[in-house]
C-alpha cells in the first residue's frame, strides 16, 4: 500500500470534520483553494523562491559524531529547521498558509500557540505579508515563553493570553476557533499542527513534507543510503510527519516518534497522547486523546510548551494502528539531559521539544546495529528556553 | 405511568404552539449547575414559569461554540464533580416533575465515550426527545444518525448563515424534530442586537423545506424573543438564563423566565 499523499478528511478511521456548521464553509473554501493552489505552478514557485530566500532552505544536515557516541556505535544527523528563519520548522506551514490567506483575499491571520514558535512564525508572515495579526495563548505560556510574547509584540501582532481551562495550547485553540467562527469572513485561522479538523492535517504536512524530503536526499548524498531509523518529537505532530512523510514507504527505514512524557506516564502528569490516550474527538477531529471516561479533555502536562497538548493529529493515529510508526515517550528530566548533552557535546542549543527527540535517540542507537545511521528532526532551536533550562540546570539566580 | 408515556415529543409542541399563533420557548441550562440538584430545580422553575421546552446541555471541558457565560457554567459543574451518568438522572427528574419535552445539548465526544447506541437508549428510556450537537455536522454523523432512527430521538442539527443552500437541504433532511438557526456567526452570548442574519437564514431554511425551525444564540430580551416569533417557529434562550441564575439563585430565573415567557404571550 502507498501510505504517502493521504489526501484526508480520513486516515484510516482517525480525522474528519467534527466542528460547528459555521465553520464549515470556511473549511470547504480553504480545501477548495488548497487544492487548486497545490497544483499551480504559479503558488509553488512562490512557496519555493520562500523557501530559499526567506526561510533559508534548504535546511543543513549535520551528523554529530560526540553526541552520537553517548548513543552506542550509530552514526547520528541532525536536521537543523532550529536554523531556519524564526527558529523552528513552524515556519514552512505559516509560510504557505499566509500565502493561501492572500489567495483567498482575507486580511487577517489568527493562530494559536503553545511554545510560541508557532506565533513567532504567524506574526512574522503577517508582517511580511501585510495582515492583520491574533495570537492566542494559554496564560501558562505567556509566562514561561515571556520572549516570544515579547517577539510577537514586537513583530505586529496583537497576543491575547488565555486564562480558561488549562490555560495551555488547548485553551488557545479553543479561543482561537471561537474568533475563528466569530470573524470567518474576514479571518483565515493558520492553524499550527497536523491535527484540526479538514483539511489542515493534510494541508500542514504538504507545507512540511519538504523537510523529510530534503533530508532524505541529504542523507543518500552523504551516507550512499538511507537511514536505518527516523526520529522525531511529537506534540501535535508537524515536525514528525514532515520528517516521516518522503521516508512513509521505504520500509527498511524505521520510524520513531517521541511523546512528552512529563513527569512519567505512570503519574498523571504528561502528554504521552498515543501511549496513554484513548481514540476519541477534540477540536475538530477523531484521534487519540487524553480523557477521562466520560470523554472529558485531561490536562497535559510537559515541561515543554510545544508538546503540551492531549491531543495529536489523526495521521499519527493512524500510522501507529498500523504499526508504521513506533510512538513512545520521554520524561521531563530525560529531556533536559539530552539538551545539554548535545549543547555540550556540539554546540547546538537545541529547543526542548526537539531535546525529546535527541533523548529518544540516546535509548534507540542502544537497540540498534552498530554503525546504523539515524537521522532526527531537530524542529527548533532552544533560545526560547534559556529561563526554562536555566531554572532546571539551576544557572540562574534565584528570582 | 413511566416517563416514556409521557413523552410530546418536541414537533408536536412546535406545531400545537404554531396553531394557537404564538411561538415556542425553548430555554437552555447546564445540568449540574450550580449543583445536579440546583440544575433540576432550575429546570423545572423554567417549566413552572411557561417555558415550551428545556435544551438540557452537558457539560464539557472544550465547548468551542460557547461564550464566556456558558463557558464559566460548565466548567462550574464539571468541578463540582458532575458526571455523564448523572445526566439521565437529572432528565428522569425533570420529567417526573413536568410535561414538556427535553433536550439535551452536547458536544460530540462525551456521547461517542459513553457509546452512542447505549447513551440513545437510556437517554429514550427516561424520557429525552432528542439531542442538539453543536460540533457534530451531519457529513460526520452516521453512527448518531443510526442510533436515532433506533430509538426515535430527535436529532437538531445547526445551520449558519453561512451555510450554502446545497449544505441547508441536507441539514434540513437530516434533522428531525426542528433546525438549529444559529442567529449570527459566533458563540452562545448576550447580543443587544439581533442579527438580520437570522431572519434571512429562516427564510433560506424555508426554502430548502425546513418544517420547525428554532433561532438560537444571543437572545436575551422578551422584545428579541417577540421579533424571532414572527418569523421562526421557536426562540432559543441560553446566556441570559444562565446569567440569572448565576446572579440570583432560583428565584432570580424565574423571573428571568416570566418576562422572557411574555415575549410568546404577546406575540
Ligand atoms: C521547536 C518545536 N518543536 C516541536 C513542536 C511541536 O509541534 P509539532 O508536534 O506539531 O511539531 C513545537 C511546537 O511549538 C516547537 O516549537
Amino acid at each position: 500500500m502507498n501510505l504517502r499523499e493521504q489526501p484526508g478528511p480520513y486516515f484510516g478511521e482517525f480525522g474528519g470534520r467534527f466542528v460547528p456548521e459555521s465553520l464549515v464553509e470556511a473549511l470547504d473554501e480553504l480545501s477548495a483553494e488548497y487544492e487548486k493552489a497545490k497544483v499551480d505552478h504559479q503558488f509553488l514557485d512562490e512557496l519555493d523562491r520562500l523557501g530559499r530566500s526567506y526561510i533559508g532552505r534548504p535546511s543543513l544536515l549535520t551528523e554529530v559524531p560526540r553526541f552520537a557516541r553517548l548513543a552506542g556505535s550509530v552514526r547520528v544527523f541532525l536536521k537543523r529547521e532550529d536554523l531556519n528563519h524564526t527558529g523552528s520548522h513552524k515556519i514552512n506551514n505559516v509560510i504557505g498558509q499566509a500565502l493561501l490567506t492572500k489567495r483567498i483575499g482575507k486580511s487577517r491571520v489568527i493562530a494559536e500557540t503553545g511554545a510560541g514558535q508557532h506565533g513567532v512564525a504567524t506574526a512574522t508572515a503577517a508582517a511580511l505579508f501585510g495582515l492583520d495579526c491574533t495570537i492566542y495563548m494559554g496564560e501558562v505560556d505567556t509566562e514561561r515563553q515571556a520572549l516570544n510574547v515579547a517577539r510577537m509584540k514586537l513583530l505586529g501582532a496583537q497576543v491575547v493570553a488565555v486564562k480558561t481551562g488549562s490555560r495551555t495550547l488547548k485553551d488557545a485553540i479553543n479561543d482561537a476557533m471561537r474568533d475563528w467562527v466569530t470573524n470567518v469572513s474576514t479571518t483565515n485561522y493558520i492553524f499550527g499542527t497536523v491535527a484540526g479538523p479538514h483539511p489542515f492535517p493534510a494541508m500542514v504536512r504538504d507545507f512540511q513534507k519538504i523537510i523529510g524530503e530534503e533530508a532524505r536526499a541529504q542523507m543518500l548524498a552523504v551516507t550512499g543510503s538511507l537511514p536505518d531509523a527516523v526520529a522525531a518529537c511529537v506534540g501535535g505532530g508537524s515536525n514528525a510527519i514532515g520528517i516521516f512523510d518522503a521516508f512513509l514507504d521505504d520500509e527498511p527505514v524505521a520510524l520513531f516518534g517521541f511523546e512528552a512524557g512529563g513527569e512519567g506516564i505512570d503519574t498523571p502528569r504528561h502528554a504521552a497522547t498515543i501511549s496513554k490516550g484513548r481514540p476519541g474527538v477534540l477540536h475538530g477531529a477523531r484521534s487519540y486523546l487524553l480523557q477521562d471516561e466520560d470523554g472529558q479533555t485531561i490536562e497535559s502536562h510537559s515541561i515543554s510548551a510545544g508538546l503540551d497538548y492531549p491531543g495529536v493529529g489523526p495521521e499519527h493515529a493512524w500510522l501507529s494502528d498500523i504499526k508504521r510508526v513506533k510512538y513512545s515517550a520521554i520524561t521531563d528530566s530525560a529531556a533536559m539531559n539530552a539538551m545539554k548533552a548535545l549543547s555540550q557535546t556540539e554546540g547546538i542549543i537545541p529547543a526542548i521539544e526537539s531535546a525529546h527527540a535527541l533523548a529518544g535517540v540516546l535509548d534507540l542507537g542502544k537497540t540498534l546495529p552498530a554503525g546504523s545511521n539515524i537521522l532526527v528532526c531537530l524542529s527548533g532551536r532552544g533560545d526560547k528556553d534559556m529561563e526554562t533550562a536555566g531554572n532546571w540546570f539551576n544557572f540562574l539566580e534565584q528570582k | 405511568m413511566t416517563p416514556k408515556d409521557k413523552v410530546e415529543s418536541v414537533s408536536e409542541t412546535l406545531d400545537k404552539l404554531r396553531e394557537t399563533g404564538t411561538g415556542a420557548l425553548i430555554g437552555y441550562l447546564p445540568i449540574g449547575f450550580p449543583n445536579l440538584s440546583q440544575s433540576i430545580e432550575a429546570a423545572i422553575t423554567l417549566a413552572e414559569s411557561g417555558i415550551s421546552a428545556i435544551e438540557f446541555g452537558i457539560p464539557y471541558s472544550d465547548p468551542v461554540m460557547d461564550g464566556p457565560i456558558i463557558q464559566r457554567a460548565a466548567q462550574a459543574s464539571l468541578d463540582a464533580g458532575l458526571k455523564l451518568k448523572q445526566v439521565f438522572e437529572a432528565v428522569s427528574a425533570v420529567k417526573q416533575a413536568t410535561e414538556i419535552p427535553v433536550l439535551l445539548m452536547s458536544y460530540w465526544n462525551p456521547i461517542l465515550q459513553f457509546g452512542v447506541e447505549r447513551f440513545c437508549e437510556q437517554l429514550a428510556s427516561v424520557g429525552g426527545s432528542g439531542i442538539i450537537t453543536p460540533d457534530l455536522i451531519p457529513d460526520d454523523a452516521a453512527a448518531w444518525i443510526a442510533a436515532s432512527n433506533n430509538s426515535g430521538l430527535d436529532r437538531i442539527f445547526l445551520a449558519a448563515p453561512s451555510s450554502t443552500a446545497q449544505r441547508l437541504a441536507m441539514i434540513t433532511k437530516q434533522s428531525r424534530g426542528f433546525v438549529y438557526a444559529v442567529s449570527t456567526m459566533g458563540t452562545t452570548g448576550v447580543r443587544s442586537e439581533l442579527d438580520q442574519a437570522a431572519r434571512e437564514l429562516v427564510a433560506r431554511l424555508r426554502e430548502v423545506g425546513a418544517e420547525r425551525i428554532c433561532v438560537g444564540l444571543g437572545i436575551s430580551t422578551r422584545e428579541q424573543v417577540r421579533e424571532v416569533l414572527n418569523y421562526a417557529d421557536g426562540a432559543i434562550v441560553g446566556s441570559a438564563l444562565v446569567a440569572a441564575l448565576e446572579a440570583d439563585g432560583v428565584s432570580g430565573l424565574r423571573e428571568r423566565a416570566m418576562s422572557l415567557v411574555d415575549g410568546i404571550r404577546l406575540g
